[in-house]
């Protein structure tokens, strides 16, 4: 089609400045990431760049198309930096490069390309290295990395041993804990107060960069990126049922704001479950994806054998779309009475 | 006054473009040296053409009979010489021809006699004759005639009246500078509209960026002691929508289902009401309009420009740039590039703009849809964009209209918004075009199939009779036969008794008439199948004596369509079963 017919005026817009305003968006949280918990994110950030933009060329090239284009429309960066700042910082390389390989491979490119995926690409790596990986993908370390640069960078490269210090409890393992004893020998509130990888509200150091991904999802939501249905249903459904079992049985279950900003739950709010191209498209649509993703992953990361669940809400929510999407088209103008 | 206003859904704000053209009054665009003057401008019947070459014509002399209630009749636009009606191109996308009266000025611009009506003094019927007698209608660029929507709905009462002066697409001033300079004529235009449809309310509706037309309007309604109410409503595309008017100003909502006189409410354009009142206080009917010449030119200005004036001479007066390369008849929202640059101004030419690709950068190359949602938001009719587009590039056409792409008004919306580039109402065109083409085929087909059951219907009828008087036929044989025969026994015997003939032939039957009732059948089957040969090669010859070349290739076609059709068809046999 040409473009010889109207509109002839357009906004200046185009998939590449949205991709852009994500990775913007990404940036507070990555300050924060890397102020509290160590600059080797940036590596990591690094490793999967690359590794994106190198699966995406190739896979463009085998398909014949046009390289300069599709490269530079910025989704494949949005992808690799989701899989960098979901995946455990301290990460092997091959790790995070396999894992962004697949999401561009196989969860991208093999289902269509660009806007094709019925998955969130970024998630299926998390899910696919977290089956096949589960230690490697389970070391978070468990307070401020207080190591230099260069050491950090050795152990992603494999050249320095992987340290004890890298796999500690996370808080969200230390309220697993609590859940399964819950015998009372373990008060979850008593722990959050006082074991050290714990912080005001949530894991140290973890909760503000929770906080820059509110930040950053609060300017997607101003620059009209996405819209506030998906993070308040997820936020909402997540804080409704955290909430209400806290308030059942407090020394067994943290409470709703130590979920909010513990684990995946914000960047997924605001930046996972708000992907368009695997999400929903309606309205009312995006509230019940939004919520179902809440609900499942705080089912998944308390009751479930994970680390968290938000990946595999976000996953199972995906395979709901097209029938929520089908099943909750808005009236159209001048049909209100109708619907 | 405050007046409570409703929001429409979605809408986009391209930048206006409009300071451009408004530096200037309307100027009278000079008379060309030809006029081209389209007897289709309005939605409807084609006028009939009243003049032929060679006539001499008035300003304001009807060539174009309307043809039916919806059609409305067209005028010679300056007195001249009619040089002929011929098929012309015509400013549409489609490219297409149609037919013109063609007009060569004389140059005195001399009027036919023009009588002023007063119109209190008709009757609403003689009002609205009156008006599709001046040709007048809807100047937003629909162009539907007026008259025909001034008739109340007999069930629901007229509460609002809305008249639109919202203008809401970029570069388009000449509404605009029309309440500025001709404020005045265009309420007492509205007053007519009124008066013929009695609504509670009038509200002229006014984007806020336009405060002199406003005001202007204001000063004539108070100055002509009307109650009419001037709304500036939001700048915000496309306000000027008549449905989106309809609900800024009423807060109703008018499905693509339904006319608005259903839910009480009508809506006509400034320009429209100006006309009206041109036609029935002066007796003008329409034969120029305003047009906003913009774009890439010097000076962008409005015209007053006969109908029929080629676009290229009046564009050439606000010189266009060197780097021009096409024209654009109406907004960039909504406007389409014009198949040439001499093809006239009509009725529905609001504006003109010269098309250059630094105005107009082309769009950058279209990437796939990343369901972002920004269409569906932008879209003033609160449909699903993405969705339409799936399913007509897929060409599941009845997906998309499942979708509603019926309620789709192509206002751009869409298509302004999206990241990827997607010419979206392009591909909404073109399913609708597809849509409405195979309704045609559909319609073509049943009636096709309907005409070849018929034909099947009526052989297998002509074949049971057949049959029942060729039986009938041996039947006589076969009695006459076995009379000869009763009677050649009877003389060869020559013992002819009353009592022993009838055993006789009682006898006879078997014996003798076998062979000859075979015979018999065998001739009247030989017979009919003469007489059907000769039956069927008469009519062949009937029908197919005297064809030209086209009906030939069409009797080649239906032939081989029938071949098709006919194993799909229902036997008759099964309908005589039932």
């Amino acid at each position: 089609m040409s473009f010889t017919t109207s509109p002839y005026l357009l906004k200046d817009t185009s998939v590449s400045q949205v991709m852009i305003q994500v990775c913007i968006a990404l940036i507070p949280g990555i300050a924060a990431y890397v102020w509290l918990i160590g600059p080797a994110i940036l590596a990591q950030l690094v490793i999967a760049t690359t590794a994106a933009l190198l699966a995406e060329a190739a896979m463009l090239r085998i398909q014949r198309k046009p390289l300069a284009i599709f490269l530079s429309d910025g989704s494949a960066i949005v992808t690799a930096w989701l899989i960098a700042l979901t995946f455990p910082p301290l990460a092997p390389w091959w790790l995070v490069f396999t894992g962004t390989v697949f999401a561009i491979v196989i969860a991208k490119h093999l289902y269509g390309g660009l806007g094709q995926n019925p998955f969130n690409p970024a998630m299926v790596a998390f899910a696919v290295c977290i089956v096949s990986f589960p230690a490697l993908m389970s070391q978070w370390p468990s307070v401020g990395l207080q190591m230099p640069l260069v050491e950090q960078i050795n152990i992603i490269l494999g050249l320095a041993p992987r340290v004890d210090a890298l796999s500690g409890a996370t808080p969200l393992d230390a309220l697993k804990t609590a859940l399964k004893l819950g015998d009372g020998s373990v008060d979850v509130a008593h722990l959050l107060a006082n074991q050290d990888i714990f912080g005001n509200f949530a894991g140290r150091g973890w909760e503000w960069v929770a906080g820059g991904y509110l930040l950053g999802g609060l300017y997607l939501w101003q620059r009209k990126l996405i819209t506030w249905h998906v993070p308040v249903a997820f936020l909402g459904s997540m804080t409704l049922i955290a909430g209400a079992l806290w308030l059942y049985s407090p020394t067994q279950f943290a409470n709703p704001l130590f979920h909010l900003l513990s684990g995946g739950a914000m960047i997924g709010a605001f930046f996972i479950a708000t992907d368009p191209v695997s999400g929903c498209t309606t309205a009312r649509g995006k509230l019940i994806f939004g919520a179902g993703a809440g609900l499942l992953a705080y089912i998944i990361r308390v009751f479930g054998g994970y680390p968290d669940g938000v990946a595999f809400a976000v996953l199972l929510m995906n395979l709901c779309v097209p029938v929520i999407d089908l099943l909750t088209q808005p009236p159209i103008f001048g049909m209100k009475d109708k619907a | 006054m405050l007046m409570n206003l409703f929001k429409f859904k979605g809408g986009v704000k391209p930048p206006t473009n409009k300071t451009q053209s408004l530096g200037l009054p309307i100027a009278q665009a000079p008379l060309p040296t030809r006029l081209v003057v389209p007897l289709h401008q309005s939605i409807g019947g084609l006028p009939r053409p009243v003049v032929q070459a060679g006539d001499k014509v008035l300003k304001g002399q009807l060539i174009g009979q309307a043809d039916g209630w919806i059609s409305a009749a067209v005028h010679a636009p300056t007195s001249g010489t009619v040089l002929e009606v011929a098929l012309h191109v015509q400013p549409h996308p489609s490219g297409l021809d149609a037919l013109c009266v063609v007009i060569e000025p004389d140059g005195k611009d001399e009027w036919i006699e023009r009588t002023r009506l007063d119109y209190q003094a008709m009757t609403p019927e003689q009002v609205r004759e009156h008006l599709q007698q001046s040709g007048v209608v809807g100047l937003g660029g629909a162009v539907f005639p007026t008259h025909g929507k001034l008739t109340a709905s007999k069930t629901v009462p007229m509460e609002e009246m809305v008249i639109n002066g919202a203008e809401c697409e970029p570069f388009i001033t000449c509404d605009d500078l029309l309440m500025r300079e001709r404020a005045e004529e265009v309420v007492r235009g509205i007053g007519i509209f009124r008066d013929l449809l009695q609504p509670k309310k009038v509200l002229i509706g006014i984007e806020d960026n336009k405060p002199e037309a406003a005001a202007a309007m204001r000063a004539a309604v108070s100055a002509l002691n009307e109650n009419f109410v001037v709304v500036p409503v939001p700048t915000l595309y496309p306000a000027g929508g008549a449905k989106q008017l309809i609900r800024v100003l009423t807060g109703k909502e008018v499905p693509a289902s339904k006319r608005s006189t259903d839910l009480g409410v009508q809506c006509f354009n400034v320009a429209t009401a100006y006309t009206a009142w041109r036609a029935i206080a002066h007796g003008e009917p329409v034969v120029s309009r305003l047009v906003t010449v913009s774009g890439n030119v010097h000076t962008p200005r409005n015209y007053e420009v006969l109908i029929g004036t080629p676009m290229d001479e009046l564009l050439k007066l606000a010189t266009p740039h060197p780097d021009t390369d096409g024209i654009v008849m109406g907004g960039p929202m909504m406007g389409f590039l014009v198949p040439n640059s001499h093809v006239p101004v009509v009725k529905a030419t609001n504006c003109l703009i010269a098309h250059s690709p630094r105005i107009f950068p082309p769009a950058p190359p279209e990437m796939p849809c990343i369901r972002c949602g920004s269409c569906a938001q932008a879209c003033p009719h609160e449909l699903q964009p993405f969705e339409m587009y799936w399913f007509s590039r897929a060409k599941n056409f009845g997906k998309t209209q499942e979708y509603h792409i019926f309620d789709c008004i192509e206002c751009g919306c869409c298509s302004f918004v999206c990241p990827s580039r997607i010419p979206l109402v392009q591909y909404f065109r073109f399913a609708k075009s597809e849509i409405w083409a195979r309704e045609r085929e559909k319609n073509a087909a049943d009636g096709a199939k309907e005409r070849f059951e018929f034909k099947q219907l009526r052989d297998e009828r002509e074949k049971t009779e057949k049959a029942e008087k060729l039986a009938k036929a041996a039947a006589a044989q076969t009695a006459k036969k076995a009379a000869e025969a009763t009677a050649a026994a009877a003389a060869a015997e020559a013992t002819p008794t009353e009592t022993a003939s009838a055993p006789v032939v009682v006898e006879a039957t078997p014996t003798v008439p076998v062979d000859a009732e075979k015979d018999a059948k065998k001739a009247a089957i030989l017979a009919a199948m003469e007489r059907a040969k000769a039956q069927r090669e008469a009519a062949q010859i009937k029908n197919t004596e005297n064809l030209n070349a086209q009906q030939q290739r069409d009797i080649a076609e239906i032939e081989a369509r029938r071949e098709v059709i006919q194993p799909a068809a229902p036997a008759p046999v099964d309908e005589n079963k039932a």
